[in-house]
């Protein structure tokens, strides 16, 4: 699948932002947060500005940009459409959020209900997120079991890397917690790990023979295309990423998006005097990483119309 | 409302069933659907640099074409078929492409079982094109909307064609008959018959999408095969001229 900028960036700072929103959430009602209005209000607008700037980025993607809105009104049967739909509840309960804890420093009633549904909303969005893809039985990268945990997981893991970040410097910072999003960042090292061998090792169901039903005849082989130049089939649908290209991005991956944000907040756990430049190198590294995380995502998808054009498995 | 309709039993089935046997490859299917349908329902087919370096435009109909071997065993020159492959949209009774549209756009009608794109509905997220895995939806980047085979709605109804021509334009100008229009949804329809005396089959009936359009394949052939035999062979020089002898040593040397 053509890797689109758009959605790439929509993914990856949507994802980000609904996992720091969630710990947000969560966490702000407990008082585990820095008592610190600046805090709040600088994590609030990161979680809030990653979101609303994904969002943005979606719509640049549209052909018709101006009817947006529209989308909100298949809820019933399609996952964009519930995206959008739980993407903007969302805004509700994280602006009385904003208001009750960022504004007003409260840690009563009202910041824990619009706390606990913030959480349950960014879940929800990010549910969406990961559904619209694995609901595709087109793609046999995208419609897997592997797809919306590792959606949730990797937005939970920038999150909480960022949320990390934030609160060193507002000395709210502790090994305790270092450890806790060192293990995040373990978990979907797990499950990113899991979704890259089963694309590797499990084949996709269709075939040449089965795309043109000649397989009754014998193994099927593209001849001649139906056209010289490039179609839209071909530009949105026929990218293909070569072995070797992939191999290194993602062992550029792993390293900048896992690798260094696990190992730098571990060691701001066994060091907490530099804690401080070690959980920002942290986020650094995850916000160059994930991005290509999510190129690889969308890259490594073979769309099964490939078939029609010389694909021999997808 | 993008929610499939209820299917209903004697509901109406509109298709196209395609005879791979006997299409020859001419692309006038594609030729006279782009020419009908770049004023038709959904127009229009935009072209864009059609005279210049990069050429891209909306077709609704494509034809591939496929070799397929006629069995391992007798592997050789003469044993694979031809197939030329004409691909359009097969109006499925469970397509994903109508039930993953955000707004409503794309909607598979309960009378006919067509389905059809409203462009005036249509944001261009593109995730109907996404879903289908026949490629047979294109997106107009320069109106922003997705379009598709109307199975040519504004011919199979109009009153204004003499009943003859009130088929798709595909159909209409084969000039081998190797496409039919009908009602697979009636068991004793032309297009019905035509798949059971054949075997008609779906593609990619692993999608679970059932389409409605069939494909007739290619009747089976009396293989000859050609053996062709292996290695190289040597130009053999046997010449009793001494002076292409030596010219021979010479070179060889």
């Amino acid at each position: 699948m053509h890797p689109a900028f758009s959605i790439i960036f929509f993914t990856t700072a949507a994802g980000a932002g609904y996992g720091l929103l969630f710990l947000l959430g969560l966490l702000a009602p407990s008082g585990a947060l820095p008592d610190s209005r600046p805090f709040a209000i600088a994590a609030l607008v990161l979680g809030l500005g990653l979101v609303t700037a994904g969002l943005l980025a979606s719509m640049a993607h549209l052909g018709r940009p101006e009817r947006a809105w529209r989308a909100l009104s298949q809820w019933r049967s399609s996952w964009l459409s519930r995206e959008g739909v739980a993407s903007v509840l969302t805004y509700m309960p994280a602006l009385v959020l904003a208001l009750s804890w960022g504004w007003l420093g409260s840690e009563g009633r009202v910041t824990l209900v619009a706390g606990v549904l913030t959480a349950v909303g960014a879940v929800a969005t990010v549910i969406c997120t990961g559904m619209i893809y694995a609901s595709l039985k087109t793609i046999h990268q995208w419609h897997n079991a592997w797809v919306v945990p590792n959606y949730m997981a990797i937005g939970l893991m920038i999150g909480a890397v960022f949320l990390n970040a934030l609160m060193h410097p507002w000395g709210g910072g502790s090994p305790e917690f270092d450890v806790a999003v060192a293990l995040i960042i373990a978990a979907t090292i797990l499950l990113k790990e899991g979704y890259w061998t089963f694309i590797e090792t499990r084949p996709a169901q269709s075939t040449p023979e089965s795309a043109t039903g000649l397989g009754r005849i014998g193994p099927t082989r593209f001849l001649e295309s139906p056209h010289s130049e490039d179609n839209y089939l071909i530009k949105e649908m026929g990218f293909s990423l070569g072995r070797k290209h992939s191999t290194r991005l993602r062992t550029l991956s792993r390293v900048l998006g896992f690798g260094v944000p696990l190992v730098a907040t571990a060691l701001a756990a066994l060091a907490p005097v530099i804690a401080t430049p070690l959980t920002v190198l942290a986020a650094l590294s995850i916000a160059i990483g994930m991005p290509i995380e999510r190129w690889l995502f969308f890259a490594e998808a073979k769309h099964t119309v490939q078939l029609y054009y010389g694909a021999q498995r997808v | 409302m993008t929610s499939l309709p209820t299917p209903t039993a004697n509901a109406k089935k509109l298709g196209l069933v395609v005879d791979l046997d006997l299409c020859v490859g001419c692309h006038a299917c594609a030729v006279a659907c782009k020419e009908w349908n770049s004023g038709g329902h959904m127009a229009p087919l935009t072209d864009l640099e059609p005279y210049g370096r990069d050429p891209d435009g909306v077709w609704f109909n494509r034809i591939h074409t496929f070799e397929a071997d006629a069995d391992d065993q007798h592997i050789g020159c003469g044993t694979s078929r031809t197939t030329h492959f004409p691909k359009s949209c097969l109006h499925c009774e469970t397509p994903d492409c109508v039930t993953v549209c955000p707004t409503g756009a794309s909607y598979k009608r309960a009378e006919d079982g067509i389905v059809l794109v409203n462009e005036d509905l249509c944001i261009g997220c593109k995730l109907c094109s996404w879903a289908c895995p026949y490629g047979a939806r294109e997106f107009d980047q320069d109106v922003g909307v997705m379009k598709k085979c109307t199975l040519c709605i504004d011919r199979i109804y109009n009153k204004n064609l003499e009943e003859v021509d009130r088929v798709p334009a595909c159909v209409m100008v084969c000039p081998v008959s190797a496409r039919h229009f009908g009602d697979l949804g009636d068991p004793d329809s032309n297009v019905s018959a035509l798949v059971r005396e054949r075997d008609g089959y779906d593609l990619m009936p692993e999608m679970g999408y059932k389409p409605v359009n069939k494909y007739l394949p290619p009747r089976p052939k009396k293989v000859m095969p050609v053996a062709i035999e292996g290695g190289r062979r040597e130009l053999e020089v046997s010449n009793d001229n001494a002076l292409l002898n030596w010219v021979d040593r010479l070179l060889s040397r």
